[in-house]
């Protein structure tokens, strides 16, 4: 063979920034990569405390304590068991979600889905009056509560399983229509106009040692059987696999459309709950605010724990903590909700920006390489390549990962992840 | 064989005018895999050249080094007698070469004219009237049946590509590069685009057209260039070529691999097989009358072009897919019971007791759950087993550590997600859950893909295993090669119609190579049945 000249060409620039994808890391690397995360946060909110409000930093932070822990000891048990009970409702919603969440379905429809449920709740005792002794009271409004989260939630799971319509709107839409009918159902039990149903004479679980303790007691169960449900069961390990591939679902024999309405009634389910505890131990009434966003807040809870209940207590009670400790900021320093709101979410974007930390790693160039011009193009052609095999992307996918370690050094790197970015920036 | 540089200088200097494209030396690699090994090309002005080559030949690769979308690792090309550097698709644009993929590149809710205007930014003020008057011309001139108006949602299959097609005159090609264009389509639809083809040459246009298909080489094309292993083996001109001179250049030479092949006992029916037709969701016919019986002790061979049908007859045996007519009986080895399995889903074919394996194509995407532990993918096939409503994961566990040692898997830990192995410890974990279940039938489709060496005859050997345990063991394969020296028979299988049926013993390369490839003698059946 004679010999060819090799071009040479500075068409493909290696950037001075590549991001590859980490492989594992181990538990406590990461732990502590989440931890700075959040004191990193805490610092930076302090210091912006100072440059717009004027707080000396130590201040802000005590405040943000007091907020969840009380000034004194008649304070503190106030606030910490309302720290508590905040945290077991928020929890109970994210626990809801979650089965359906593994299984990507987005149901954004826990607001609508719960407060449904509370409206089943309460219109039991409203119109029962005192013709059941408190048992059976209990149970009705229980049983009416589930069913009316199931409804709420299976509706938009037929459609998804039949004709694959598109969950996150349906559950979305199903949200306004609970507050609507809420509205609807006040209007027309208050003859007087005001649309305030008040305290409900009957109907109130019965309190054990705290007003608070019984709902607690029962999320945490709730919680310890949704983590074996979800790790340990068939249909928890069918959801997972549902939710990761419904061809290897279709190929090892799982009814699709089953799990995914057997699922939603879970949730629902769980939901109706969760409105029947809210109306029977906290509120005893109903309205169109009952719920208050916290059907939404649950779906954050649920993502960052990685849909896995026994964390998701963790995240919950940063949340609400979060939130009283910012809420005491603004009557302390009498700014108003936005600055509260500002620390939670820088707070928030810390906690979930940190992940990224955890999955890839960056790589900067130490200085240009000489020869680093081949690298260019490969990735947008990877999808391509294979002749048209049909099955050659998951094995390419297979490869990618296993090399996941990249080399960060200079030369031709022909690593599909190195590329990834660069391919397509030109 | 002469140097095929050398012949190149001949020929430049013997042509009056430069050629429109030319590739000197081109190599690429991806890791160990050599796609292209210096490959020479020439494309005259105004001829119609088809690029020829088995799957994995390098067709595809090669050409997306001329359309900027892959960088040769060396090796020049030039574009009428000019040397010129391709690093991005637009640098092909300006060089004035369009390709045509073959998986369509279009906004659905966008129409036509939008579609081929998309990313084109000559300075001029966007005036989607212009574009369309535009877009109309260029149609008529060729003759293409499409409204620029239309949404590309409401197209064809056809139309679609018809777009792509308009998307590369629209700015300005002059060598027009397809790859495969009549993979999707009805024989119909590929008169019309040959047409097309024709007219656009006519007009001066240099077209390179990816195939592996013969008969539209010979019905097409001006010159053929046939590629094998990712090498330039000669071009030749299609009206001195046949369709056996074409494939024995595609195929090669036998190569021995030396695979143990021992010689069938105990042979029963297991599996039969019989007028299996159905479609894809696109409304083309996929399987054709397929019939045929697998014998236990033996492995069956299926040889075929990808997409010629071999997945859907694979995935209606195992249930997956469901044909429009036909018989699937599986015959019990114990007592000759005869079970009807078509219409029945993978769960009720458990169920009724018969041990069928398979190991799809797609690993990770059907095979197994990437994401998932061994452990847990191990346990994909028995985690029903027992009546409580909870997971037994200990008898996976103790299977998963069987299948590690045993098939020397690769991994840190049972704990590692499979995503994470390589693509031969992949194939271990799922051939070694298919096999743990004591199959009477197993199924697999191109196991070694991707595979090294090593890990390919750990297949291999495998599969010879299951064979001398009396399985009836069914081997979809690619490598004509290795289908000849491990198989017992070879069904070939040419657009889903089974082409014949061979003694793997006594069958050549050239045999097989033309059953896979040979034109439709039969009156086509081109009716789309299902919905489109």
């Amino acid at each position: 063979m004679s010999s060819y000249n090799v071009i040479k060409h500075e068409v493909s620039k290696e950037p001075l920034i590549h991001i590859t994808k980490n492989s594992a890391m181990p538990f406590w690397k990461s732990f502590l990569i989440r931890a700075a995360a959040v004191a990193i946060a805490f610092l930076l909110c302090s210091i912006l405390s100072y440059l717009m409000i004027g707080a000396n930093p130590l201040e802000f932070l005590k405040t943000f304590w007091d907020g969840n822990f009380g000034i004194n000891a008649a304070a503190s048990k106030i606030v910490i068991w309302k720290l508590a009970k905040d945290t077991a409702v928020l929890l109970c919603i994210a626990l809801a979600i979650t089965p359906a969440f593994r299984m990507k379905f987005w149901n954004i429809g826990a607001e609508g889905q719960v407060l449904i449920g509370a409206l089943a709740a309460v219109a039991v005792v409203y119109y029962s009056g005192d013709k059941f002794p408190d048992w059976l009271l209990f149970l009705f409004m229980l049983l009416a509560a589930v069913a009316a989260g199931i409804v709420w939630a299976v509706i938009p799971a037929i459609f998804k399983a039949i004709w694959n319509s598109n969950e996150t709107l349906f559950t979305l839409m199903m949200n306004y229509a609970a507050t609507y009918f809420v509205a609807f159902c006040l209007v027309k039990w208050t003859p007087d106009g005001s649309s305030t149903l008040g305290e409900l004479k009957r109907g109130h679980l019965p309190s054990i040692g705290h007003p608070y303790l019984l709902l607690i007691l029962t999320v945490l169960l709730i919680t310890g059987l949704l983590f074996v449900y979800l790790y340990y069961s068939k249909q928890g390990y069918e959801i997972s696999v549902v939710g990761e591939s419904q061809r290897t679902a279709k190929y090892i024999g799982i009814n699709v459309k089953k799990v995914i309405i057997r699922t939603m009634t879970l949730s629902g389910a769980l939901c109706g709950l969760t409105g029947f505890m809210i109306v029977a131990a906290l509120d005893h009434s109903v309205t169109t605010t009952t719920v208050g966003g916290r059907g939404f807040t649950a779906i954050i809870v649920s993502w960052m724990a990685k849909f896995n209940p026994l964390v998701m207590i963790g995240v919950a009670f940063l949340i609400v903590f979060l939130n009283q400790g910012a809420n005491r900021l603004a009557t302390n320093f009498r700014v108003g909700k936005a600055f509260p709101d500002l620390v939670v979410g820088v707070i928030i974007f810390f906690v979930i920006g940190c992940e990224f930390f955890i999955r890839y790693k960056v790589h900067i160039r130490r200085k240009a390489p000489a020869a680093a011009s081949v690298s260019g193009n490969v990735a947008e052609g990877i999808s391509e390549s294979g002749e048209g095999s049909g099955g050659g992307g998951g094995d390419g996918s297979g490869v990618v990962e296993a090399s996941g370690e990249a080399r960060s050094d200079e030369a031709v790197n022909e690593t599909v992840n190195d590329t990834e970015k660069e391919g397509n920036a030109k | 064989m002469t140097d095929p540089a050398e012949k190149t200088r001949d020929l430049t200097e013997n042509a009056n005018r430069p050629y429109a494209l030319e590739l000197k030396g081109v190599s690429k690699a991806f890791g160990s895999i050599q796609a292209n090994y210096k490959v020479d090309l020439q494309l005259k002005h105004g001829e119609i050249l088809a690029l020829l080559g088995e799957n994995g030949s390098g067709k595809t690769t090669l050409m997306n080094m001329v359309a900027g979308i892959y960088f040769p690792d060396e090796g020049q090309i030039f574009v009428d007698g000019e040397e010129v550097v391709i690093g991005s698709p637009r640098d092909a644009y300006k060089y004035k070469i369009g390709m045509i993929h073959q998986h369509f590149k279009l906004v659905d809710l966008f129409s036509a004219a939008e579609n081929v205007v998309l990313g084109v930014n000559d300075g001029s003020r966007y005036s989607i009237k212009e574009v369309n008057e535009r877009v109309r011309q260029i149609a008529d001139r060729y003759g293409f049946n499409i409204n620029p108006k239309d949404k590309i949602h409401e197209m064809s299959v056809s139309q679609k590509q018809t777009v792509e097609i308009l998307k590369v005159l629209y700015r300005g090609a002059e060598i027009l590069i397809l790859d495969e264009p009549t993979a999707v389509l009805t024989p119909q639809e590929t008169e019309v685009l040959f047409s097309v083809l024709r007219q656009m040459k006519a007009d001066g246009k240099s077209i390179v057209i990816i195939t592996h298909k013969l008969h539209e080489v010979l019905a097409i094309s001006d010159r053929v260039a046939v590629l094998r292993k990712g090498e330039h083996i000669a071009t030749v001109n299609t009206a001195e070529s046949t369709e056996s001179s074409l494939t024995e250049m595609m195929v090669g030479k036998k190569v021995s691999l030396n695979i143990d092949r021992t010689e069938p006992h105990d042979t029963a029916e297991r599996l039969v097989v019989k007028g299996l037709s159905g479609h894809n969701p696109e409304g083309l016919k996929v399987l054709d009358d397929v019939s045929f019986t697998a014998f236990g002790g033996e492995i069956l061979g299926i040889a075929g072009i990808a997409g010629s049908g071999q997945r859907e007859l694979l995935e209606a045996v195992a249930g997956i897919y469901s044909p429009d007519e036909g018989e699937i009986t599986y015959i019990e080895p114990k007592n000759g019971d005869r079970v009807n399995l078509r219409k029945k889903t993978p769960l009720q074919i458990r169920e009724l007791g018969v041990r069928l394996s398979f190991v799809p194509e797609d690993r990770l995407g059907m095979g197994l759950v990437g994401s998932m532990d061994i452990t847990d993918n191990v346990m994909l096939r028995s985690y029903r087993s027992g009546r409580t409503i909870l997971l037994n994961r200990n008898d996976p566990k103790k299977l998963a550590e069987d299948i590690v040692r045993d098939l020397e898997v690769a991994t840190p830990n049972l704990r590692t997600p499979v995503r994470r192995l390589s693509g031969g410890n992949v194939q271990k974990v799922l051939v070694g859950r298919e096999i743990a279940s004591a199959p009477s039938v197993l199924m697999a489709a191109y196991p070694v893909r991707g595979l090294d060496i090593n890990s390919s005859y750990a297949i291999y050997n495998l599969l010879n295993d299951q064979k001398e345990r009396g399985v009836a063991v069914i081997f979809v394969g690619e490598d004509l090669d290795v289908l000849i020296e491990l198989c017992d028979r070879i069904l070939v299988i040419n657009s889903g119609r089974v082409t014949g049926i061979v003694d793997a013993r006594t069958t050549d390369k050239e045999t097989v190579g033309f059953l896979m490839t040979k034109s439709d003698d039969r009156p086509k059946s081109d009716e789309r049945g299902g919905n489109s």
